[in-house]
């Protein structure tokens, strides 16, 4: 006689084939990765093919009286594009568009004179503040440089630099290069050593005073054969130190512009970002 | 008792699910690990071929898609990218390594304001 397996086994039994079944099932659904490097092209943000070169003209800068931001712009994006984009890099003396606009302003503010002292003038109040507003001679801050944006605006002048160069791609803008000068506190990692020597690194906050540099460049690329504005793009970066450290400016200008140099060249010339991803079976 | 019926009901329907979409799958999946054997070897145009081949066999395997999106995404073909990962997400939502993936492809799309094409 042949009696009926206790339910304890079959249970087992059933757990076991659900335990298979589901090792199958894994092994068949695959639970398998693989991490595998890669790099994504981007492309740039601006069209450049009508352009075969390129002039980084100058730069309204001001701030800090310790370097001269509109060389050291001009000849740090030259020696970049260089090296880093297809343009062919156009050697020219640095315009002095601080200069430029003055003068600018000054006849715009002589015409408006001219039209007004003339019988048929029938300019309101508002037209004349407009043009009786001159440039600051020093730039100190950012609302001295916003009277400035206006020279970049000027297609004909921007258009008359393009013809003497060949129409390139014209590179410009603006460079504000300030102190800085913050106090607060910081948290700072400390070490301590207990009764027995044992060395700890506790996390303390320090009043501390620091100074450095502020950077606010904005770049604009202008189109040399109809000198009108293709792209602009502005940025902020700040470096500070301790106040008992003493850096140059030079090299804290140079800092920061490396942080912002690969946004300025992924404008012009397409780049690779490398790094890694899972694929699954 | 019952439990012998469960067990019986498991067995009957992995033995006795719909060959087709075994098939499709299995198929897909071959696709898949050739696909991934040519991507390490720097292949990914054919790999892209093989991966959409997989995904045209069976469109429910997220794997599948999740492969093709790096592809794309290596071969500079952003917005498929984007597609293709959201396509992987969609069908398995709670997959980390999906999510992980499309989160870092994000960042660099996003890097991109325009996210252009360059095909």
């Amino acid at each position: 006689m042949i009696g009926r397996a206790p339910a304890k086994t079959t249970g087992r039994l059933a757990l076991a084939a659900l335990a298979a079944i589901l090792a199958v099932g894994t092994a068949a659904c695959g639970a398998s990765y693989l991490e595998i490097p890669i790099e994504t092209p981007i492309q740039p943000k601006l069209d450049v093919t009508p352009f075969q070169r390129v002039l980084v003209a100058g730069f309204v800068a001001g701030g800090s009286d310790d370097i001269d931001a509109n060389q050291e712009t001009v000849r740090l994006l030259r020696s970049q594009l260089r090296t880093k984009s297809s343009l062919k890099v156009i050697d020219a003396d640095i315009l002095p568009l601080m200069e430029v606009a003055q003068d600018q302003a000054k006849a715009t503010a002589e015409d408006r004179d001219r039209e007004n002292a003339s019988p048929q003038s029938t300019n309101s109040g508002d037209h004349q503040s407009n043009a009786a507003m001159p440039l600051p001679l020093k730039i100190k801050d950012e609302k001295d440089l916003e009277q400035y944006e206006r020279l970049f605006a000027n297609t004909a002048y921007w258009k008359r630099i393009g013809e003497e160069f060949q129409n390139p791609l014209i590179v410009t803008g603006t460079v504000l290069f300030t102190n800085r000068s913050t106090s607060g506190f910081v948290q700072r990692d400390q070490e301590v050593y207990d009764p027995y020597g044992r060395r700890r690194v506790i996390p303390t906050r320090t009043y501390m005073e620091r100074k450095g540099f502020m950077l606010r460049p904005k770049f604009i690329f202008i189109d040399g054969r109809s000198g009108a504005t293709m792209y602009s793009e502005s940025y902020r970066e700040e470096v500070l130190y301790n106040a008992q450290q003493n850096t140059p400016a030079l090299s804290s200008y140079f800092e920061l512009m490396d942080r912002l140099v690969p946004n300025f060249l992924s404008a012009l010339s397409s780049q690779k970002i490398k790094g890694s991803r899972v694929l699954l079976k | 008792m019952t439990l012998r019926t469960a067990a019986f009901a498991v067995c009957a329907l992995v033995v006795l699910a719909p060959p087709s979409f075994a098939d499709a799958r299995s198929d897909a999946k071959s696709q898949v690990d050739f696909g991934i054997n040519v991507a390490q070897r720097g292949l990914w145009r054919e790999a892209i071929y093989r991966w959409e081949k997989a995904v045209e066999l069976d469109p429910t395997y997220a794997a599948a898609y999740n492969d093709l999106a790096i592809a794309y995404e290596h071969e500079g073909q952003l917005e498929k990218a984007r597609k293709a990962y959201e396509k992987a997400l969609e069908l398995a939502p709670n997959n980390a390594q999906i999510r992980q993936n499309y989160e870092l492809f994000k960042e660099i799309n996003d890097r991109t304001s325009s996210g252009k094409d360059n095909r």
